[in-house]
């Protein structure tokens, strides 16, 4: 370097004191560059976001310190699109929201549609529900808690529990003729009755699972990296879940016995034999084991809905009035009455009274609520979803302060997110 | 891990659980109106508080302390455009001790902020602000008031009634500029509004005349079988 005659060594004041004053082993100058802080994407495209969420991270170092979620990549205008449909052409809709328990989200409309019209669902149709609502929350559980384990590094438990999830998506073919998009809850009971070998082969398939669900237990339950990246991460108290809304199992992970089934029991789900599961520190281990014990739950509901719907076949699935439920198609063919009936209800669709409701469900995730307004027509004038993943996706910001950057994916996995609902 | 539920189940059945609901929150909703000088409606088993929206933070404080309601599940806005205040926006609340739920309504234009409930439930937050990216109502006091929901740059608000169902623009990804581009939206068909709130008795626009109806004298406007 070239300098002139007047050049000293100019020594920089704030370069001075270079030593380590606090004890972070950083110098003043990185202190004041502030090289430590700093902005990242999180998504839309990290396998861990599941789905389409960014979350924008400020990070000190290694320490998170602000989230902002966005979200709205998957946004469909789903509400938009109800007000300009029938009641019935609603229904497939719901399956879009969270597609891995899509009947969950089916059966909170149709019972919204069921208040206002004042109907009660006959007790075959109220035990299919029942049925395959748990069939959702085992898929939906299943989905998380496998994929919660890739998400801090395991691959074999979701390869297993895949498998479980395919046979149950089976069941839901063999219903509906849908793997996913079920549409078969309908307003005044479910589309079609179960045929008996599909009851058999669900019996079949309940005897199996617990063995199952123990072998992947085995391969994450206590396994030391899992818990590693689980104890202790992402902990929220009683206070802090009531306020944040939480619902489900985020709800239960905190220690508050709280399950619709049980406190607002919908359907036929009082006379049902189950424990509700509850956590008792409130971490993303807690919330793991509530869901693998939710499923065990589940499945002994499964096994009482089906001892149940052998004692009582052949009797109806869907209420008798023709004014909200379309005739058979036999009947169709040979009654007039019911070919108007039917045209009548594939055009108009049937009405509703005019006034709100609001119905909720004890959807895998949390609570699902249907708030529907009506104005007397055959088209809702207002539908509002409330989705639990949109409420607990909003508390990312304060459950991942002070977390480490890799803690981000156990609390987001745990939280149990799917993007259909949550940007609806 | 288990655990008994603490709240005693309520009746079976869809139209018990619905009277049950009402025997409860009937006398619930006329202490609440002695005590916080609301409106209270009992419908469908279910209690809906209506009150000024200046008031809304003072009536939330105190369901939450006064009556024990610990969580607040749903923010939403309706659209009513026929009315002088055009939004309704509407709380549902869930109480766990007394294992009820109920709904607070407001109503507000284009105008006049809502004071924002933040402060009293926290879960409030994106719900207000997902209530104003849908109907552009205004929430005074909001710690974080952005859109959430809809494109980063977008214009309207879509849910309100006003707004078309197919939207105003579209997007496409465009080879010669390398990134996605911005136009108004081209429907190959237009967007079918079909009108089957009635097909007995016809459309409620002035019908086309039909082929052959034009010889029949005085058919203009009013065609076989429209409604007069």
């Amino acid at each position: 370097m070239a300098d002139g005659p007047a050049a000293t060594p100019v020594v920089n004041p704030t370069l001075a004191d270079d030593i380590d004053v606090f004890g972070d082993v950083r110098t003043n100058h990185a202190r004041q560059m502030d090289d430590r802080k700093f902005t990242i994407n999180f998504g839309p495209q990290h396998p861990a976001a599941h789905g389409v969420l960014r979350l924008v991270l400020e990070l000190d170092g290694e320490v998170v310190t602000r989230v902002d979620p966005h979200i709205g990549l998957l946004h469909r205008g789903t509400e938009k699109l109800m007000e300009a449909r029938t009641y019935l052409q609603n229904v497939p809709y719901l399956d879009r929201l969270d597609y891995v328990a899509p009947m969950n989200q089916e059966h909170a409309f149709c019972l919204a549609i069921e208040r206002l019209l004042g109907i009660e669902v006959p007790y075959r149709a109220q035990l299919i529900r029942v049925l395959y609502s748990e069939i959702g929350r085992i898929l939906s559980h299943m989905l998380n808690v496998t994929t919660q384990a890739m998400d801090v590094g395991a691959l074999t438990p979701p390869l297993w529990g895949f498998e479980q999830r395919e046979q149950l998506m089976v069941f839901y073919e063999r219903a509906c003729g849908a793997r996913l998009h079920a549409n078969y809850f309908r307003p005044g009971g479910v589309h079609q009755d179960l045929p008996m070998a599909l009851i058999d082969d669900i019996h079949a398939w309940c005897e199996k699972f617990p063995a199952a669900l123990h072998q992947i237990e085995q391969l994450v339950t206590e396994n030391r990296i899992f818990k590693q990246r689980n104890v202790d991460i992402g902990v929220v108290s009683k206070q802090q879940a009531l306020d944040s809304a939480f619902t489900g199992v985020m709800l239960r992970g905190s220690d508050i016995a709280w399950d619709l089934r049980k406190s607002q029991p919908y359907e036929c789900y009082a006379e049902m034999d189950f424990d509700i599961v509850v956590g008792k520190n409130g971490d993303c281990w807690d919330r793991y084991l509530c869901r693998v014990e939710e499923m065990k739950q589940s499945n002994r509901i499964m096994e009482q809905c089906i001892h149940k719907l052998r004692n009582c076949p052949g009797e109806p699935v869907m209420i008798e009035d023709n004014k909200i439920v379309p005739p058979r198609r036999g009947e169709m063919k040979r009654s007039m009455e019911s070919l108007i009936h039917h045209f009548k209800l594939y055009t108009e669709g049937f009405r509703t009274p005019e006034g709100e409701v609001y119905a909720a469900v004890e959807a895998p995730k949390g609570e699902f609520g249907i708030y529907l307004v009506s104005d007397g027509t055959n088209k809702p004038y207002r539908v509002k979803i409330s989705a639990p993943g949109f409420r607990h996706l909003q508390a990312m910001d304060w459950m991942n302060r002070g977390h480490m950057l890799a803690d981000v994916s156990a609390i987001l996995g745990s939280l149990d997110i799917v993007f259909g609902e949550v940007d609806r | 891990m288990s655990a008994e539920a603490f709240i005693p189940p309520l009746p079976q059945g869809h139209l018990a659980a619905v009277a049950h609901n009402e025997s409860v929150l009937t006398p619930l909703g006329q202490e609440m109106v002695a005590e916080l000088s609301v409106d209270a409606t009992v419908a469908y088993g279910e209690l809906t508080l209506v009150c000024h929206r200046d008031r809304i933070v003072e009536v939330m404080t105190s369901l939450r302390d006064r009556f024990g309601f610990q969580q607040l599940l749903d923010v939403c806005g309706v659209d009513y455009p026929e009315r002088a205040e055009r939004f309704d926006v509407v709380y549902h609340l869930l109480s766990m001790t007394r294992n009820a739920r109920i709904r607070v309504k407001v109503s507000t234009d284009e105008q006049s902020p809502v004071p924002s409930v933040v402060g009293v439930y926290s879960s409030a937050d994106w719900f207000e602000r997902e209530a104003f990216d849908m109907y552009g109502m205004l929430f005074s006091g909001h710690p974080d008031m952005r859109r959430l929901l809809t494109d980063y740059g977008f214009q309207g608000h879509p849910l309100r009634k006003d707004f078309p169902m197919s939207g105003y623009v579209e997007v496409r990804y465009d080879e010669e500029q390398k990134r996605v581009v911005y136009e108004p939206v081209k429907l190959t068909q237009e967007f079918r509004n079909f009108d089957f709130l009635s097909p007995w008795e016809g459309a409620e626009y002035p019908a086309p005349v039909l082929p052959g109806d034009e010889k029949a004298a005085g058919s203009a406007g009013t065609p076989s079988g429209g409604k007069v």
